[in-house]
């Protein structure tokens, strides 16, 4: 059972990581609009000219 | 929402006349090959129908965007994109915010946005101007954010770009619009964000422990476990609990109590207590209930209040594309553009014809007919020239006009019904939303049955202090009112999106409530039962030729009689050298003579004079040598309008109807409309008036209604319901704001409430009797955290799934 040991610790170490991201991305705004970047993808991104 | 979605919904609920040309990505072979509009014949050869829309179809092809014509799909409700070629430019340059780092930002928004590729079209066609670093639009909220290198005036430069294309902007002040409850909301996000992170990875220690109770799991083992829970649990409970910590005390300190006192009861006395069992190696610890309990209650949170937010940014947005900016003459001559609030008086505003005026005032120069339909629900417009009043809202239909601006504190009509308006708000007594009426019950009789245990535990069976508050702690977690409190928001976010994809706008968290308890419904006339547009009565005895010179004729003027007498031959050209004489009527020179349009004493009849004159809108037709003939209009009923009102009187509600136009007018609509109760000519008191006689007799009403004069008597009904064509302040005003030009949503909201309110109330039955079964056990000590977490689960997902229920339409 010493396994947990060293197991815990790293689930809680990718748990946190993932809430950070999360919360990362919550602060840079990529879910201020959800809808739009759903169909943003749709579009290429035309070079611009020149 | 892909775009074929918008385009069956659309179809369904919104249906325009010009609905099945637009809908099509690649425009008809007779619709204009920029805005999608139906061509005129004489205009099939360029394939636009104006100017301004040949222009922007040049503009995006010199670009290199033209892909965007194949990409779009219209939408036919949203505005056209036809480009506005006589509107006077509003100045963008005092809503700049200039950066740090010398870049200059402007937030504004965007009216017009079919489809994403309308996003698409703005953002790479403003790209592709010098200076500007980003441009970016978010779909959502329709708002677009523009930064560029230079100076504020380079604002206008970029604006004027967007709007050759077709597109509509408004200025806004971000703060200003972005408010609490963004910030509300993106609290709750992160709280949920890390309750949900909690929950799930102590649930996976916990899950260790129970499985251990049933073989051999060590005590050292399920203490470090235990220990790890704690570390995981306490800090996501601080961090997670404190919108109900807060709402809680806030709620304590004005002596009365919410739900989220005993959830912030329940979930820090479990933790307190597991805490303790931990420290001294007992047997159960409830940290997984206690964060699971706060991430399902955070779920609920959230959802409810983004439903609402999203509803109300829509319908805060609609008002704000209504409402019109004000052309300020200073003395020397020169105009600019000014938001209504910053109107002074003694100022001189100016009003062309077909705007709608911005202020109260008095006229000093210009004659016109004004449309006063929105503000008295009258249908005729009335004659003004230098000296009348006229008021904010109305619609100056034929002369310019020069218009003084009246203070505040003088007694502007506006201000008349907001005084009016906050009377009627005082005396509507505040409503008490189900979820805290059963809160009220609930709340005392939980603590009481936890206090009983303890006494019962301590006292009469004489069990240690610790055991006796483990048992009453447990009574507390299993009877949280975890589905209580998610039965009620599960149901409005499932509604309010249901109502939301039909253009129907909940405002208030209180109006689906609401509106399920009434029996009477009030209209107004002008606007709401009908469309406000007036339609030429057929008269058999006017000669075919003798219409069609007139309709060709009334084709030159914005008067909304001479539009709905040329919308008879849409495709007849007005003769040239047409004049119209503002407040008189039209005139033009034939070969055989002179040719008149216009009021009666326009075509020389005495005022009482000539055939019957009936009380219905009219306009006169002269020809040299013949005696004038009179057109007769009517308002229309909405075109589904007898049929909802059937459909109410069916359902067993008392309908009426109060108007402020006169006797006959009304008269013929009620009948037209089916509704036999109605008066006519009432001021906006008398309509306030009347509905709290109806509500002092025990009805609970609710009022549909659009104009200026309807605000107070929105205000005062029990719930309220205005269209989104409506004034600013009925809109305000109103619970719930619709879109379209049909009265159904009328139907189907009180339809959607009726059905939310019957699940409400099944998942506090589903709550009531999961608490009957568990409270027993929990007072009788045989509640385990393992049976907690199972009872609390399985009752918020039925709940849940109740709810859901709403979503599928009645076949």
């Amino acid at each position: 059972m010493d396994i947990i040991l060293y197991l815990i610790p790293i689930t809680l170490f990718l748990g946190v990581l993932g809430l950070g991201a999360f919360l990362w991305a919550l602060k840079s705004g990529q879910f201020e609009d959800l809808e739009g970047a759903a169909r943003r993808i749709l579009f290429d991104d035309d070079p611009p000219p020149e | 929402m892909t775009a074929q979605v918008i385009k069956r919904q659309n179809a369904s609920i919104f249906p325009s006349k010009t609905g099945a040309a637009l809908a099509d990505g690649e425009p008809a072979a007779a619709a204009c090959r920029h805005c999608g509009a139906p061509l005129r014949p004489r205009d099939a050869g360029t394939g636009f129908c104006c100017k301004g829309c040949e222009t922007a179809f040049g503009i995006v092809r010199g670009l290199g965007l033209d892909s965007y014509y194949r990409r779009r799909a219209l939408n036919p409700v949203e505005r056209a994109l036809k480009p506005e070629t006589d509107r006077p430019h509003e100045d963008f340059s005092a809503f700049v915010i200039s950066e740090e780092d010398g870049s200059q930002r402007l937030h504004l928004m965007v009216e017009g946005i079919h489809c994403a590729a309308c996003v698409w079209l703005i953002e790479s066609a403003l790209m592709r101007q010098p200076n500007v670093i980003a441009a970016r639009v978010n779909m959502t909220t329709r708002r677009l954010v523009l930064s560029w290198h230079g100076s504020k005036s380079d604002a206008n430069t970029l604006a004027a770009f967007v709007e050759s294309l077709g597109y509509r902007l408004i200025p806004f002040d971000p703060d200003l619009m972005a408010g609490a409850t963004a910030a509300r909301e993106r609290e709750l996000l992160r709280a949920m964000a890390v309750a949900g992170f909690a929950a799930g990875n102590v649930m996976l220690l916990s899950v260790a422990v129970w499985s251990g109770f049933a073989s051999t799991m060590g005590t050292a083992t399920r203490e470090l476990l235990y220990w790890f829970s704690a570390l995981i649990a306490l800090p996501a409970i601080v961090y997670s609990g404190w919108p109900f910590y807060r709402s809680a005390v806030g709620a304590l300190r004005l002596g009365h109590a919410n739900m989220d006192v005993p959830i912030s009861l329940a979930v820090i006395l479990a933790s307190g207590m597991s805490l303790y069992e931990t420290a001294t190696g007992g047997r159960y610890a409830y940290f997984d209930a206690a964060v699971t309990l706060l991430f399902l209650l955070l779920i609920g949170r959230y959802l409810d209040a983004r439903a609402r937010s999203r509803a109300r940014g829509t319908a805060e947005r609609l008002v704000a594309l209504s409402g019109t900016a004000a052309t300020v003459e200073d003395p020397s001559g020169a105009r600019r553009m000014l938001p209504p609030a910053q109107l002074k008086p003694g100022m001189i505003i100016v009003a062309m014809p077909g705007e709608r005026i911005a202020a109260d005032g008095t006229v000093r120069e210009g004659t016109s007919d004004i449309d006063t339909s929105l503000i008295t629900g009258e249908t005729v417009p009335g004659s003004v020239t230098a000296g009348s009043r006229v008021f904010a809202g109305t619609l100056n239909l034929s002369g310019f006009l020069r218009i003084e601006v009246l203070g505040a504190g003088q007694a502007t009509l506006l201000a008349e019904i907001t005084r009016l308006m906050e009377t009627a708000e005082q005396g509507r007594a505040r409503y008490l939303a189900i979820a805290d009426r059963v809160a009220r019950i609930y709340i005392p009789a939980v603590h009481s049955l936890a206090a009983t245990t303890f006494l019962v535990w301590f006292v009469a069976l004489g069990a240690p202090w610790q055991a006796a508050l483990l048992n009453a702690v447990a009574v507390l977690i299993v009877t949280c009112p975890c589905a209580l409190a998610l039965a009620v928001p599960v149901v409005q976010v499932v509604a309010s999106s249901r109502l939301f994809g039909q253009g129907i706008l909940l405002k208030s968290a209180t109006a689906l409530e609401r509106l399920a308890s009434i029996d009477t419904v009030v209209f107004d006339k002008t606007g709401t039962i009908t469309d406000g547009q007036p339609v030429l009565i057929r008269d058999p005895a006017t000669p075919p030729h003798i219409l069609a010179t007139a309709a060709a004729l009334a084709g030159a003027s914005r008067h909304p009689l001479a539009q709905a007498l040329h919308r008879v031959l849409p495709q007849s050209k007005p003769p040239a050298g047409v004049t119209e004489i503002p407040g008189s009527g039209l005139r033009a020179q034939l070969a055989e003579g002179e040719i008149r349009l216009g009021s009666r004493r326009w075509c020389g009849i005495d005022a009482g004079g000539g055939a019957s004159s009936g009380n219905q809108p009219e306009l006169w037709f002269s020809e040299p040598n013949r005696p004038p003939v009179r057109f007769a209009f009517s308002d229309r009923i909405r075109s589904d309008a007898r049929d909802v009102i059937a459909d109410l009187a069916e359902r067993g509600y008392t309908l009426e109807m109060l108007s402020g136009d006169r006797a006959p007018a009304a008269a013929a609509i009620a009948a037209a409309a089916g509704i036999e109760r109605f008066r006519a000519g009432c001021m906006p008191a008398d309509k306030t008036a009347r509905l709290c006689e109806l509500g002092e007799a025990g009805h609970r009403v609710l009022m549909v209604g659009d104009g200026l004069n309807d605000a107070p008597a929105l205000a005062a009904a029990h719930v309220s319901m205005s269209p989104s064509s409506a004034a600013e302040i009925s809109q305000t005003a109103a619970d719930i704001v619709f879109q379209g030009s049909r009265l159904t949503p009328v139907l189907e909201a009180i339809d959607v409430a009726r059905k939310a309110q019957r699940l409400v109330k099944q998942n506090f039955a589903v709550a009531i009797l999961y608490n009957a079964a568990a409270v027993p056990l929990a007072m009788m000590g045989l509640i385990t955290p393992l049976l907690a977490a199972l009872a609390m689960s399985s009752s918020s997902l039925l709940v849940t799934i109740n709810a859901l229920r709403l979503a599928r339409k009645a076949p």
